[in-house]
């Protein structure tokens, strides 16, 4: 693995490697010396042109936790601010010499469009309405923590139903995740009011509802998605409390989930919109075991970018490209 | 493996000369300690795992009291992780804290050194044991570092071009160590040191 910046480019046994790598990365939180030595000597570069605290947070820990020098770029305050280009920007952060960029920005395949660039890994961090990889495989791996409670061995999620609650059109943690949990096997069920759902939704990899009460009691797990309040505006749906009342895990609605269904929430969670605070608390409800997992999976990740050989092309590749 | 000459692959050990040799490092760890007391075995993944269960249980025969055994994984401590492509990680469990334990590291054959070097790095970043010692089915020598092992199974002479492999029963199906010629194989396996 080069890059990562899909969750569609993902095979079966790298999910799984790289999900149990994750479990051994969990260890070290409750170590005395949480660090490895694994990536002494490499850089990462956080590069960020929107606001993040948990994804950029995470990367930063499991950078450092592996012993790489973390840096954190972000468009406030940088050179992007004056009006620099993406390509100068990711030119000048790759030139100084780093091994990773980790990048998130607002137009979708800007990470991908990086990665055509410089010779770095690239990590998609979130890119516009697009994916979120690393989002989809801590939640993947947050999920297979809970199931294997009961089924103590589980390997992958054949037979599981997982609803995507909320605003699919625009969400790229639904995209990375219907394409990662289909690769695991699961049935993926998205549940939007119309006006949320993207066009050509029907190709996608997943079911597709506009009753939540329909789907709660059928499923092993729900994920909620943030309501962006930007879209408020968009005449997306009426008011708040009309959503709620449609789509919102509310009390009552926690009450149809069956025994020991899941309860997922990317965050941050606006309380009392898309999940009631009964849900958010609830037994069943792995929020905080989500932002644990994000570590772990990152950890992992850079590990297996990063852990091994430099393989990236022989010096003078480039001006060969040029040549060409 | 099956069409290597007959003097190209020899057999060191065999399954009951392994038998023995642990039944002896047994009665040996447990001497040093004066019992059980303490004592806490950290097999290196993947054979000397299976080894510190074996010691583990045959120090239980002998004290008639349950010697805790674990796993300590050293991949990410190694100085060669650069020189390949991204090494697997293996499980690491600790059955007690080691902060305080006489730890015994267990590994199949000791080489170079540079895996126990590695392991002595990770055990420092789990804890501070009261003592350290080394355990090892084989001695092959040709060190690269100061290190030596307290309890050998059986010291063996080798060519630095002779790949010694430790098989054992839970995890190969057979219990032997064998000596063979590296140029003797037609694929050249990169030997765990």
């Amino acid at each position: 693995m080069r890059h990562l910046l899909s969750a569609a480019d993902l095979k079966l046994d790298e999910i799984e490697t790289i999900m149990d790598l994750a479990e051994e990365m969990s260890l070290v939180q409750g170590r005395p010396v949480k660090k490895l030595p694994a990536l002494r000597g490499r850089t990462v570069v956080n590069l960020f042109f929107e606001d993040s605290t948990r994804t950029r947070s995470s990367f930063e820990i499991a950078g450092k936790w592996l012993s790489a020098d973390v840096i954190n770029v972000t468009a406030k305050g940088s050179s992007v601010s004056k009006g620099e280009s993406l390509r100068d920007t990711v030119l000048t952060v790759a030139a100084m010499g780093v091994d990773a960029l980790v990048i998130r920005h607002h137009a979708s395949g800007a990470p991908w469009q990086a990665s055509q660039w410089i010779d770095a890994h690239v990590l998609n961090a979130g890119d516009g309405t697009h994916e979120h990889p690393t989002q989809a495989l801590l939640d993947a791996f947050t999920l297979r923590r809970h199931f294997r409670t009961t089924e103590p061995g589980l390997l992958d999620f054949s037979g599981k139903r997982i609803a995507i609650v909320g605003d699919i059109t625009h969400s790229r943690v639904a995209r990375s995740n219907v394409l990662l949990l289909n690769t695991l096997g699961a049935q993926v069920i998205l549940v939007a009011p119309p006006t949320l759902l993207p066009a050509g939704v029907d190709s996608w990899a997943a079911a597709v509802s506009t009753d939540l009460d329909e789907v709660l009691p059928v499923v092993d797990a729900v994920m909620m998605l943030r309501v962006q309040r930007e879209r408020m505006s968009g005449g997306y749906f009426p008011t708040s409390r009309e959503y709620t009342i449609g789509y919102g895990l509310t009390l009552p609605r926690l009450r149809m989930l069956q025994e020991g269904a899941a309860i997922c929430h990317p965050g941050p969670m606006n309380r009392g919109l898309e999940i009631s605070a009964e849900a958010a608390d609830a037994a069943n409800s792995l929020v905080l075991d989500q932002v644990a997992a994000g570590v772990s999976i990152r950890m992992s990740i850079l590990y297996e970018l990063l852990g091994g050989a430099d393989d990236s092309p022989p010096p003078g590749h480039r001006e060969a490209v040029v040549h060409a | 493996m099956t069409d290597l000459g007959a003097d190209s692959r020899r057999i060191v050990l065999d399954a009951d000369q392994i038998a023995r040799a642990c039944a002896r490092m047994a009665h040996q760890i447990l001497e040093a300690n004066r019992g059980a007391e303490g004592l806490v075995l950290l097999g290196i993944p993947t054979r000397g795992v299976v080894l510190a269960e074996r010691l583990a249980k045959a120090m239980a025969d002998v004290e008639g009291v349950s010697i805790p055994a674990g796993a300590l994984d050293v991949t990410m401590y190694r100085d060669d992780l650069r020189r390949q492509p991204t090494r697997p990680v293996g499980h690491t469990h600790l059955p007690i804290e080691v902060d305080d334990a006489v730890v015994v590291l267990v590994d199949d054959v000791l080489f170079s050194g540079r895996t126990v070097r590695a392991a002595l790095d990770a055990l420092g970043d789990l804890g501070r044991p009261r003592a350290v010692r080394l355990a090892v089915l084989i001695d092959r020598g040709h060190r690269e570092l100061p290190i030596r092992a307290d309890h050998v199974g059986k010291n063996l002479p080798t060519a630095a071009d002779e790949r010694v492999s430790v098989r054992l029963e839970e995890i190969d199906g057979v219990n032997e160590v064998t000596i063979t010629r590296e140029g003797a194989l037609d694929h050249a396996v990169a030997g765990r040191i």
